[in-house]
């Protein structure tokens, strides 16, 4: 692995860029492993790197059906933030802002971390007494968020339309300035070549088609599109797919899949300078440095797996960024998709030991998956490792479907995810 | 957008008029204090999620307002049959034939 600084882009400048070497190798898999994670998303290739850095287990691979990072990795919004109102959920989401702060250094990789702030609209008076109970947790939590007024919202935000006979008038909105937006393919390629360069296989186009089983229950490997894969330790980081390998484990989890869209417009020239968020009429937006306007929408309410979804969320959608943003209203969008998403009941992921000794579970991130990315990664590691969970994912068991400890941001917190 | 035959009306309508009410013939224990919390978890928590033929309830909501299911198939969308509530759940076999 060739490390990027001023020198080696100058140097390849003059050779005309003919000499770079490859950024991880396309490996095989070999008959056994200290530790095989499923889904070669942002959340598996993190947990092999610091499973790598800082735990010493370099014997891994990370296997994938399609390419990596081509499931939910590469189909998200991008946008980065932890203003969450229960405790437990704020330190898992404020960890992954820590660890985004300097994640480009750390990887020798840049993910264009962008802290330009997001901004989440207050459309009612419910909104308003909600986002301030949650400016007031956060605070209290120590998460950056502060209360705009509608006159400020427009200052940060100039494209917003405050007008009072607006459809949705803006009656003030909370900022978290430290949140922002991402490069969503940088983050898997740096952990990729981060995890590579220290020797983890990461294996492409593998189905892995079930987990295996010893007699005494812990579990012995995988079988995939390439045969048996022996393995002391198999995590599984799967996505909108976790239910359908975990099920070849025994394990039934509390999930359901759903197809989750976005859409991005015509590139144009830079006009919006932040991420804003409109929770009660479902529009949230944001400009890629490329100039696309990026677009999220909502989950079908049917479960899928099919990655297409529905044009009347599209429908809806375009229409509040039109009410909220009328400067837009003649974009031309370019292309929609969806990804799927695994949502909990209680809307909260899951990082835990499962039932079958030797088999751990990243699940449940449902539609905000992308901002805890370093986070989760970092945490899963930990829990692989020591064969128990770090402080901070300790509460986000499968055993509280159970206990009934829920961590219920679905109903208390009115946010998307 | 999804074309859903609702079996009461008799019609098939566009998905806008039907709400989505999740996995059907989950069956609420008679005796509700009898349960123990494993069973709570599976009854209240644990879903098939599952990738192909899905057993799933919907509601007319924008038409005679009745709850029916359905079986659908959860990689290409497609509808094998609905079916009223309360009828009994329709043999896979039969309708995955009916589909070639």
């Amino acid at each position: 692995m060739t490390r990027f600084n001023a020198f080696s882009l100058l140097k390849n400048a003059l050779s005309g860029n003919k000499n770079w070497t490859e950024q991880w190798p396309d490996s095989q898999p070999k008959d056994e492993y200290d530790v095989i994670i499923v889904g070669a998303g942002g959340h598996g290739l993190g947990a092999a790197y610091y499973l790598a850095t800082q735990h010493g287990i370099t014997n891994i691979a990370v296997i994938d059906k399609g390419w990596l990072g081509g499931g939910n990795t590469g189909r998200n919004t991008t946008i980065i933030r932890s203003n969450y109102l229960y405790d437990e959920s704020a330190r898992l989401f404020d960890h992954a802002v820590d660890l985004w702060q300097d994640l480009s250094q750390e990887l020798n990789y840049n993910v264009m971390y962008s802290n330009r702030g997001v901004l989440m609209l207050a459309h009612n008076v419910h909104d308003v007494q909600s986002f301030k109970r949650h400016v007031h947790s956060n605070r209290l939590n120590g998460v950056d968020n502060r209360w705009l007024t509608t006159e400020e919202c427009k200052e940060y935000c100039p494209p917003l339309n405050i007008s009072p006979n607006a459809r949705y008038p803006v009656m003030g909105g909370a900022l978290q300035q430290r949140a922002g937006t991402a490069r969503h393919d940088a983050v898997a390629w740096g952990y990729a070549r981060g995890a590579a360069a220290r020797g983890v296989d990461i294996i492409q186009n593998c189905p892995v088609t079930a987990i295996r089983r010893n007699a005494d229950g812990s579990v012995a490997g995988v079988e995939t599109g390439k045969g048996f894969i022996k393995a002391k330790k198999v995590a599984v980081s799967a996505a909108g797919h976790t239910s359908v390998v975990m099920e070849t484990a025994g394990v039934r989890l509390p999930l359901e899949s759903y197809p989750l869209q976005a859409l991005v417009s015509e590139p144009v020239k830079p006009i919006f300078p932040c991420v804003v968020m409109s929770n009660a009429v479902h529009a949230y937006i944001s400009q890629s440095d490329k100039g696309e306007l990026v677009i999220g929408s909502g989950t079908d309410q049917y479960t899928s797996y099919s990655q297409r979804g529905g044009l009347p969320l599209i429908e809806h959608t375009v229409a509040a960024i039109t009410e909220v943003f009328p400067i837009f209203n003649r974009m031309r969008m370019l292309r929609k998709w969806a990804g799927i998403v695994d949502v909990t009941p209680d809307r909260s992921a899951i990082i835990s030991k499962t039932p079958v000794s030797g088999l751990y579970v990243n699940c449940g991130w449902g539609t905000g998956g992308f901002k805890a990315t370093p986070g989760a990664a970092h945490t899963f590691a930990w829990t692989i490792a020591k064969d128990e969970p770090h402080p901070i994912n300790a509460p986000f068991t499968i055993d509280r479907f159970r206990t009934g400890r829920l961590i219920d941001e679905a109903a208390a917190a009115a946010v998307a995810h | 957008m999804l074309l859903i035959h609702c079996p009461y009306c008799n019609e098939t309508l566009p998905e806008a008029e039907f709400t989505y009410a999740g996995q059907a013939h989950i069956v609420r224990a008679e005796d509700p204090s009898s349960q123990s919390d494993d069973q709570w978890e599976e009854f209240l928590f644990i879903r098939a999620n599952v990738k192909g033929p899905h057993y799933e309830r919907w509601r007319h909501f924008h038409g005679c307002g009745r709850y029916f299911n359905a079986v659908r198939d959860t990689v290409s969308d497609k509808f094998l049959t609905t079916y009223e509530a309360g009828a009994p759940r329709p043999d896979l076999a039969s309708l995955t034939e009916g589909q070639k």
